[in-house]
């Protein structure tokens, strides 16, 4: 028996982290003040199951560690301790701990084992303490394993008498089914009157000779009690009366609960357990390497160009089964959509993946600095590719630090400035024309522009103070210099690294915006797109060549006029854009290709953005704005400085795909640099 | 790394197969199991910024393949592009590359007898990409280690690491 089971350690970690992230949450909502039976089993669960799955593998400190964490959990999953702030804080830690011999134990490092036998000391002294502590809880309140055990009657419901008759069964009626279908509708109580059951040697296995006392509890109709019966009406004695509600009182209603009947020891059906299993988002979902979505999703990609190209061919045919030929192709088009647009969904994930682990950063950076912050999430269904999802995570968490430590105040100030003591910083995603927006908005002190344009003026980011609009004085923020330290204290403390931000958030064909009101708050706003593997590209020619603009880089496009257009000393041409003056790169000589136009009159400049620079890229020619799908010079070739992919067009031909901060950086370099490779920026 | 032993262990193997091409009247081998397909001439789309024997990128069923123009690369005197030149496509290292001849002739059979290794050709030649010589019929054929070719200093489309 060797059976090897290292060949499951991946799993058993994977499976670990994710119910930690499960029970962490279920403890910051503890925490929040819910105390909730199933919130104590979920952490529970997640407990004894890495128990479990650590002895397998005889990770013997993780399982030992665990099984002490596990005693406490059954204490309070008992009853017989109350949950307290500080239980829930050393559990917070215990995860943590958790998560760290996991980690420690998958790269093969030795455990921090002080650490952990300190918390083990910990959790041991809690647990001593018990005795005490625990009865007069006990008996002062509802211990939490039996929530609302006499509250539960004041809430309207039904009181339901189910005799089957002796058909039932025969008839293929299952009474379990109809159980589990009316624990569905609200909470239900279900006792079982085993009276009838002959002896053993009479008992019939295909009649039923059971019978039923049940109590359901909820806003329910009388139509959907009696829909769960539709089927078995014919076939049994049925009684269904109201009990409980508006008319009695909570506390008479708590008297007259029990049923007449006395009910035989109540049974947790396992119909009720269904339920709560099904109600698991987790609940038929399978695991599938990224490697074969890409493959997927490449795949489909293919076929969308081959689509085109068909497409593009029957075009100019003619005659009667020309049309049929086209109209089966624009069927054809409509399903390649349809598919491709499935296949990009298999990689969404929620953004709650990332918005989950702001509750706890919130709760102990607040708690640190002393502030009362409440967060709110809004969206955190929203899906996301999951490449993009990985990178946004690092971006958000300054955002949400930035406005935990500069944005919020004190609860002293906050209360003289005549607001709650309380902050509030809100998350929200949303989709909005296929991009997804992320806000981080505080209802702190905001930004102060006076101090940020000073500061500009100091750091000579900026030459004159007059014309600067409000917008461009917040965006000052972004700039790289501006993230030093002793700018934290001055300003309202934003810029720590924003400039990596904003690039982060570039990188990612986002883009990124600021709002401030002095004394209010402020809402940074994040636009992304839905994937990373399909970008919204303006086609622009270039002589013979087709090259693609992300439209998230064009500012717009206009036509040159000849008094706009001035020479500068080095050779160089600026155009005038209201009050800018952008440099003009002429991309037929930076790609080194011939042009149809060389006179700017004649061609198209495009005004392009890139880490806050703007420059006027010549072109000859716009041509249709599409979508098109990424493909990477890298896989079978290197990254060449100034393009940011390929990808392929309807009539196949490849057009490459124009990375403009690339362009922008190659331009600005020396022509004896140029074809050196772009060192890591932008 | 099959590709390895494709081309670079001969001595492992008894016999080795070969696909022969042309390329301006000389006849060269690669390694049978690089080839990937070999496909005709169809336009490319020029990438900037990379050197003259590198044609540009095609679309290989969706893939973006490099072409590279061995003549090119070899300083033969350029030759045109029509309907009769022929590209192959070669895995190298799990990477997909083109290279453009003038025409494909014969998949060979040789045993390790019949290649000789290359001589050094002097200073002014660079020999480290040809495996060696193999002769089939009084005829002669380069052999090259399409590896070891891409991955040199001036073309850097392979990693160096992988050797």
């Amino acid at each position: 028996m060797t059976l090897d089971l290292t060949q499951f350690h991946e799993i058993f970690f994977e499976e670990s982290f994710e119910a930690l992230d499960a029970m962490e949450a279920a403890l910051l909502k503890l925490s929040a003040g819910e105390v909730d039976a199933e919130l104590i089993n979920t952490i529970f669960r997640v407990a004894h199951s890495i128990k479990g799955g650590a002895a397998t593998f005889a990770f013997n400190e993780v399982a030992g560690f665990t099984h002490v964490l596990e005693t406490l959990l059954d204490q309070l999953r008992a009853g017989k301790r109350q949950v307290r702030p500080e239980i829930v804080d050393v559990l917070l830690r215990s995860g943590d701990a958790m998560r760290a011999m996991l980690v420690a134990t998958q790269r093969k490092e030795v455990i921090d084992s002080t650490g952990v036998a300190k918390l083990r000391a910990e959790l041991d002294r809690i647990m001593s303490e018990s005795g005490s502590a625990a009865a007069p809880a006990a008996a002062a309140s509802a211990p939490p394993g039996k929530p609302a055990a006499s509250g539960d009657s004041a809430i309207p419901g039904w009181r339901i008498k189910f005799i089957p008759g002796p058909e039932l069964l025969r008839n293929g009626n299952d009474p379990l089914r109809i159980l589990r279908e009316l624990a569905t509708l609200g909470n239900l109580k279900v006792s079982v009157d085993a009276g009838r059951v002959p002896a053993l040697n009479d008992l019939e296995p295909e009649v039923c000779c059971l019978r039923w006392n049940l109590e359901v509890h909820g806003e329910i109709d009388r139509a959907a009690v009696n829909a769960v019966f539709e089927w078995a009406e014919s076939e049994c004695e049925l009684t269904i009366e109201r009990v409980g509600g508006e008319t009695a009182p909570a506390s008479a209603s708590a008297v007259a609960a029990p049923a007449p009947e006395a009910p035989a020891a109540p049974v947790q059906t396992p119909a009720a357990e269904a339920t709560t299993r099904s109600a698991n988002p987790d609940g038929g979902s399978i695991r599938v390497s990224i490697e074969k979505i890409d493959e997927l999703l490449n795949s489909v990609g293919e076929l969308v160009i081959t689509q085109s190209v068909l497409s593009q061919l029957a075009a100019p045919l003619e005659g009667r089964e020309a049309g049929e030929l086209r109209s089966a192709l624009a069927q054809l088009e409509r399903h390649m959509r349809a598919l491709q647009e499935s296949v990009m969904r298999v990689r969404m994930l929620p953004i709650s993946f990332v918005f989950n682990r702001f509750p706890r950063l919130v709760r102990d950076l607040g708690q640190r600095l002393g502030k009362k912050i409440e967060l709110k999430v809004t969206g955190d269904t929203t899906e996301l590719d999951k490449t993009v999802l990985e990178k946004i995570g690092d971006p958000l968490v300054h955002l949400v630090r930035n406005s935990i430590d500069h944005g919020i105040e004190m609860p002293d100030v906050r209360i003289a400035a005549g607001k709650t003591e309380q902050g509030t910083i809100s998350l929200l995603a949303y989709h909005k024309g296929g991009n997804v927006i992320v806000e981080v908005s505080d209802d702190g002190g905001g930004l102060r522009k006076d101090k940020i344009l000073k500061k500009a003026l100091e750091r000579g980011l900026v030459t004159n103070e007059v014309d600067l609009s409000e917008e461009r004085i917040l965006n000052l923020i972004f700039a790289p210099g501006f993230s030093t330290a002793d700018v934290v204290s001055d300003v309202s403390g934003r810029g720590v690294g924003m400039d990596v931000v904003r690039r982060n958030i570039n990188e990612l064909g986002g883009h990124i915006q600021i709002f401030s009101k002095e004394g209010q708050g402020s809402t940074i706003r994040i636009r992304l797109p839905l994937t990373l593997a399909i970008l919204d590209g303006q086609l622009a020619r270039v002589g013979k060549e087709v090259y693609v603009v992300p439209i998230v880089s064009i500012v717009e496009t206009i036509q040159v006029t000849r008094e706009r257009v001035n020479a500068v000393a080095s050779g160089g041409q600026v155009f005038r854009l209201r009050d800018d003056y952008l440099p003009i790169v002429r991309l037929h000589s930076l790609f080194d290709i011939e042009p149809d136009y060389t006179d700017l009159l004649d061609g198209l400049l495009m005004i392009v953005e890139a880490d806050g620079k703007r420059v006027g890229l010549f072109v000859d020619e716009l041509m249709s704005q599409q979508q098109v799908v990424i493909k990477s010079l890298e896989t079978n070739f290197k990254q060449v400085t100034g393009l940011a992919g390929a990808t392929m067009l309807g009539d196949g031909r490849v057009a490459l795909i124009l990375d403009i901060p690339g362009v922008i950086t190659r331009f600005q370099a020396a022509p004896e640099e140029r074809g050196v490779a772009r060192p890591q920026a932008a | 790394m099959n590709n390895t032993n494709a081309s670079g262990a001969l001595e492992a193997a008894d016999t080795q197969q070969f696909l022969t091409f042309k390329l301006a009247g000389e006849e060269y081998g690669v390694g049978i199991l690089t080839v990937q397909e070999i496909r005709g001439w169809s336009k490319v789309t020029k990438v900037p910024h990379t050197p003259e024997w590198l044609l540009g990128v095609i679309n290989l069923r969706g893939v973006v393949v490099p072409i590279i123009d061995l003549r090119v690369k070899f300083n033969f005197a350029s030759a045109e592009y029509n309907d009769t030149t022929v590209v192959i496509i070669l895995t190298v290292a799990s990477r997909v590359v083109g290279v453009v001849v003038d025409g494909v002739s014969d998949v060979i059979t040789l045993a390790a007898a019949q290649i000789k290794p290359a001589p050094s050709l002097g200073t002014g030649a660079d020999t480290s990409h040809i495996i060696g010589f193999g002769t089939l019929d009084e005829r002669m054929r380069i052999l090259m280690d399409v590896e070891k070719l891409m991955a040199g200093a001036d073309m850097g489309l392979v990693d160096k690491a992988i050797h």
